[in-house]
């Protein structure tokens, strides 16, 4: 089930991801004060390629990180295995990193000078 | 479901850490949806963020402020465990990491009031 | 049958060609009975075709592990006193084994996993060769000793939910005797031990959930040597190229 690459792509993933996260806690208790709206958030991000960075590998390991956790709870719980596992985990890999890529861009660089 | 061979504080660990990561799993790709709508539709986005003022909303979001911050520390505890010199106080890692998650989301909670 | 103080109520697990269930006994109580004691009780006193295993009766040989009320325990050394809930006893063949025949089970696939795990030793030196030197300090010597006294009764291998979820996992037994001889400088199989830990059913689908710890009768704790096989084979990704 789980080897030692996917392991080891599972707890890297989770070091990167581990000052991230506190970042991200930070920035949602500061920026949830007095509520949220788009021209604060595209305020704080848009242009910016510290943010872009920030968010973008942020979604990078958790698209893989996620993939790895949730196929070895297809296996283990559900009886999931061979090709249909592997599809499952690629797909979930590839819809978090197609929407998180999409959402990162949106926030930071599309639509720049709006 | 949780046998007696099952009912010790570290299995109860595993299966937050198991049950907070499905929750999370589940949560982000409406929340990546959510926020690409801030170039596609900023209108719909503004409507969906006054919502979150809601009370029953905010709790929501302690939720999942909760299951992000003990996944994270749960996540920290068992790096430690596998990484750094055994220690005898897992449960007391366990219950800090729990600990520090229900800090964390409840400072969320009271900024969000 | 009165008098419900002086009698347990024990309900034994019976299997024959796959078709099991639980029979109701009711056992005199004695003072520090142990779970052994009743089986024994029953097979000499109600029922001689109770089939069940057993061998040393004081913790040493491993051969006596079954389920009682739930949990694995070797049951030569476990008290009545200590694990009856309300004068109630469930007592049911060792978990993830295959049962042979009421509460014994076949212990075979227990021990290939052993073998798979690599947890033979590989001798680095001949009979003619002077006797290696180890010093009792030494670091390595120190994370040996303490996995060694393991009595290969199963009882982790029952209490682990990954063996039960996934058939290839080495289980905690097999693992923490693979770490024992990785930490035997004598041994010169290190590199392809570290690869047959390292497979599907390899070291790393253990998700420390520790009841093989919570468990071990001889308070051993196989979450230490899996986590000690997770970091030498970790290490190992990285000194490829060297």
């Amino acid at each position: 089930m789980l080897t030692l690459r996917l392991y080891m792509a599972q707890r890297l993933t989770a070091l990167i991801m581990a000052p991230l996260t506190i970042g991200h806690l930070a920035v949602m208790i500061y920026a949830v004060q007095g509520g949220l709206s788009v021209a604060e958030i595209l305020a704080r991000t848009q242009g910016s390629l510290a943010w872009f960075l920030f968010y973008g590998s942020f979604v990078l390991a958790v698209s893989v990180h996620a993939a790895i956790g949730i196929r070895v709870i297809l296996y283990e719980w559900l009886g999931v295995k061979g090709v249909m596992l592997a599809g499952l985990s690629w797909s979930l890999c590839a819809l978090l990193l197609g929407l998180g890529g999409r959402a990162v861009w949106a926030v930071t660089f599309a639509g720049a000078g709006a | 479901m949780i046998r007696p061979h099952r009912s010790h504080s570290l299995w109860y660990a595993f299966l937050l850490h198991r049950l907070s990561g499905i929750g999370l799993a589940l949560f982000l790709p409406i929340h990546f949806y959510m926020l690409a709508l801030a170039l596609t539709d900023p209108a719909q986005l503004d409507g969906f963020l006054a919502f979150t003022d809601l009370l029953i909303v905010k709790c929501a979001e302690f939720g999942l402020v909760f299951l992000l911050a003990v996944h994270m520390f749960g996540g920290l505890r068992l790096m430690a465990l596998e990484f750094l010199p055994w220690s005898p106080r897992q449960k007391t890692y366990a219950a800090t990491a729990v600990a520090l998650a229900f800090f964390i989301s409840t400072s969320f909670f009271l900024q969000a009031m | 049958m009165s008098g419900s103080e002086q009698f347990l109520d024990v309900s034994i697990w019976r299997e024959q060609d796959g078709d099991g269930h639980f029979q109701q006994f009711a056992v005199p109580r004695r003072d520090n009975q142990t779970i052994l004691d009743v089986v024994a009780w029953v097979q000499q006193q109600r029922d001689p075709t109770l089939s069940y295993r057993f061998a040393c009766r004081v913790g040493m040989c491993g051969s006596c592990a079954m389920m009682v009320n739930g949990a694995p325990r070797w049951t030569c050394r476990t008290h009545v006193q200590k694990v009856a809930e309300d004068n109630h006893l469930q007592i049911a063949p060792l978990r993830n084994l295959p049962v042979i025949k009421d509460l014994a089970v076949d212990m075979d696939p227990f021990f290939d996993k052993w073998v798979a795990a690599d947890a033979v030793f590989e001798p680095s030196q001949t009979r003619h060769d002077p006797m290696a030197p180890i010093d009792p300090q030494d670091p390595m010597r120190v994370a040996a000793s303490e996995a060694i006294e393991c009595i290969n009764c199963a009882v982790c291998y029952a209490a682990c939910d990954v063996v039960a979820a996934n058939p290839d996992y080495l289980g905690p037994a097999a693992l923490n005797r693979s770490w024992s001889l990785l930490n035997d400088s004598r041994d010169a199989g290190q590199a392809e031990r570290l690869k047959a830990v390292s497979g599907e059913g390899g070291c790393h689908n253990c998700h420390a959930q520790q009841s093989c710890a919570r468990y071990c009768p001889n308070e051993l704790n196989p979450t230490v040597s899996i986590s000690g096989l997770k970091r030498a084979t970790a290490k190992s990704v990285f000194s490829w190229g060297k």
